[in-house]
């Protein structure tokens, strides 16, 4: 299967999840938002050392996953994505930083390594918050309520019709592709040749496409804004799970909890 | 070149969201002005022609490997800079969100890195000067304006791709996420750009060619005769050029200062390991101090989310971490626990 057919089946399929009926997913999207927003500047925030109090963040998106319904095992295929460039990042930490920061019985482990290990993991957290954020929340849905945190309707707007728009260009670049591929089975990809014509062809069309667009919404009476989009309300259910995660965010980032529980369990 | 969340520090990211807010608002504002409403949908569909595009792997002659399209110059020559940039931030909205390409706080910094340098460094200083210039007699030449094309895009998407590079190194280095000392890192990042925006440069000059033989209306600053009273001189390209060298040059050479290259780190980064007393050089009385990198760190100190390493030095760190690792074991099994439940409730509900 092409890389474009992939990626137009991961976009259905994230559709699909994000249509659920699941408490989470009964939220507003907005008050999603800032707890995914809130759940990321947590992680970004900790040092580079601090893995065990890091650790305990896994808490949201395990619990997000629980309560959604959606697998952690389908969010963490993602993470091929993310972690190859985070490792690139930091692999040279444990051979740069190798001052001794702990001992696991009589090993000694460096900054370094701690550092590595603490970057994968914030790579992997904030990739799980972004994932539950986006297959819990219709993309339509979450673009609109941006409007209610002042985001100019035209940047609303675009992102809107690009959300419809990618399935419709990606089928057809998906389409053209079959077709290049028959015609040159021995191709891996696109020859050099044909880069000009291919995406030339591919762009010829999108203009078009974007004046038939425009001259369709004009017969339903567009004059430069969008008609109103669905907006969810923003409850009072929304602003308490809005403050309760916030809260516990930063409870987990002030206190070291799992030293505390360790320490409780006489460790 | 997206980067994800965990390579930025929340003040980076929170300063990176500020700068491609400013410039996304400044174009909203322009397009308002140019009160268009035929652009918005032309937008919309080249953003996801763009995103169409980049899915398509583009065999390199002679390498077997594969190069792609990042899309910037590309978008700012058919539908402006401020219209192109706009473009882009919903493409990469969309990466973000749906392919895990560049994380959600990241979002600004890859903004920035990847569609401001593209859209509005690549269009104001290199393709709109060229285009208007008389380089290789492209006003009259049919051939020289092939060549503008082609030399304008290359350019174009080297120059901002390296830019974009930079970025990404400062921006990295600046959360001090990596133990890199700069001119190692910049080393390792802008030679694999330089390649990567050849690429990009040629495919992006493929691709405007083909546009300019079928339809040379939908290029922008191409045969608009009325605009000549503006254009910009060759010289005057080569001063824009000039300055932004300059400018780089200088950046450059103020982090090369404050961040010591491989080798010094080598005789006063690690002062328990004993190399500092085995040279018998002092870190803190050595070279230069400069008063720019000490307002930076009290500015960093003072407006840091939650003070950094302290871990480090802290007397009772093994020890937590020690009980910290143990804990964070047990909310492991306790995750893994109300999965367990979960998946048990859920089947129970669903019978």
């Amino acid at each position: 299967m092409s890389r474009i057919n992939q990626a137009l089946r991961e976009l259905q399929s994230i559709d699909e999840l994000a249509g659920g009926g699941s408490p989470v997913h009964r939220f507003s999207p907005l008050s999603k938002l800032l707890v995914t927003v809130g759940y990321i500047l947590t992680v970004m925030s900790f040092p580079k050392y601090a893995l065990s109090e890091l650790f305990l963040m896994i808490l949201y998106p395990v619990c997000i996953s629980v309560l959604s319904g959606i697998e952690l095992r389908r969010a963490v295929k993602q993470v091929r994505y993310v972690l190859p460039l985070v490792m690139a990042v930091g692999l040279f930490n444990p051979l740069l930083d190798r001052a001794v920061v702990m001992y696991l019985g009589n090993i000694p482990v460096s900054g370094g390594f701690l550092s590595l290990v603490s970057l994968m993991m914030k790579g992997v957290f904030c990739l799980l918050a972004s994932f539950f954020l986006i297959s819990t929340t219709p993309a339509d849905r979450l673009f609109a309520s941006l409007r209610k945190i002042h985001m100019p309707a035209g940047i609303v707007t675009l992102l809107l019709l690009t959300w419809r728009y990618i399935t419709v260009l990606g089928e057809e670049a998906a389409v053209m592709m079959t077709a290049y591929h028959l015609r040159a089975p021995e191709q891996k990809g696109l020859h050099w040749r044909a880069w000009g014509s291919f995406i030339g062809q591919l762009l010829l069309r999108t203009m078009d496409r974007g004046s038939e667009l425009y001259e369709s919404m004009q017969l339903r009476g567009y004059q430069g804004d969008f008609p109103a989009v669905r907006q969810d309300p923003f409850r009072l259910k929304d602003l308490l799970y809005v403050l309760g995660w916030v809260g516990c965010f930063i409870v987990l980032r002030k206190y070291n909890i799992a030293a505390l529980i360790g320490r409780g369990a006489g460790i | 070149m997206h980067m994800a969340d965990a390579l930025l520090s929340p003040s980076t990211a929170a300063v990176m969201y500020a700068a491609s807010a400013t410039a996304a608002g400044l174009s909203v504002r322009q397009l308002r002005k140019e009160n268009d409403s035929r652009k918005l949908p032309v937008m919309a569909v080249s953003a996801a022609m763009i995103f169409a595009g980049q899915m398509i792997n583009y065999t390199i002659p002679g390498t077997g490997s594969s190069g792609h399209l990042c899309g910037g110059m590309l978008l700012s020559a058919l539908l402006g800079p401020q219209a192109g940039f706009l473009s882009m931030i919903a493409v990469l909205t969309i990466q973000c969100l749906f392919f895990a390409d560049g994380g959600l706080m990241a979002l600004g910094a890859n903004i920035w890195n990847m569609a401001f340098y593209g859209c509005f460094i690549g269009y104001y200083l290199i393709w709109r000067p060229l285009q208007r210039s008389n380089l290789f007699g492209c006003q009259t030449s049919h051939s020289g304006r092939r060549a503008v094309i082609v030399l304008a895009s290359i350019l174009g998407c080297v120059l901002t791709l390296q830019l974009g590079a930079l970025s990404v190194t400062v921006e990295t280095l600046v959360s001090g996420i990596t133990e890199l000392p700069f001119a190692a890192f910049a080393g390792l990042m802008l030679p694999i750009h330089l390649a990567i925006g050849l690429v990009e440069g040629l495919i992006t000059s493929a691709v405007l060619l083909f546009v300019y033989e079928a339809r040379p209306e939908l290029l922008m600053d191409v045969g608009n005769s009325e605009e000549k009273d503006a254009k910009m001189s060759l010289r005057g390209v080569i001063a824009s050029l000039a300055l932004i060298t300059a400018l780089t040059g200088g950046a450059l050479s103020l982090f090369a200062s404050g961040n010591p290259d491989g080798l010094e780190w080598a005789l006063f980064g690690n002062a328990e390991a004993g190399y500092a007393e085995n040279m018998a050089l002092d870190e803190e009385n050595f070279g230069l101090s400069s008063s720019v990198s000490d307002t930076a760190s009290a500015i960093q100190e003072s407006t840091s989310f939650l003070p950094d390493y302290a871990f480090k030095d802290s007397d009772a760190a093994a020890g937590t971490s020690v009980s910290g690792l143990a804990g964070s074991a047990i909310v492991a099994g306790a995750c893994v626990l109300i999965s367990l439940a979960g998946g048990f409730w859920r089947k129970r509900t669903v019978q």
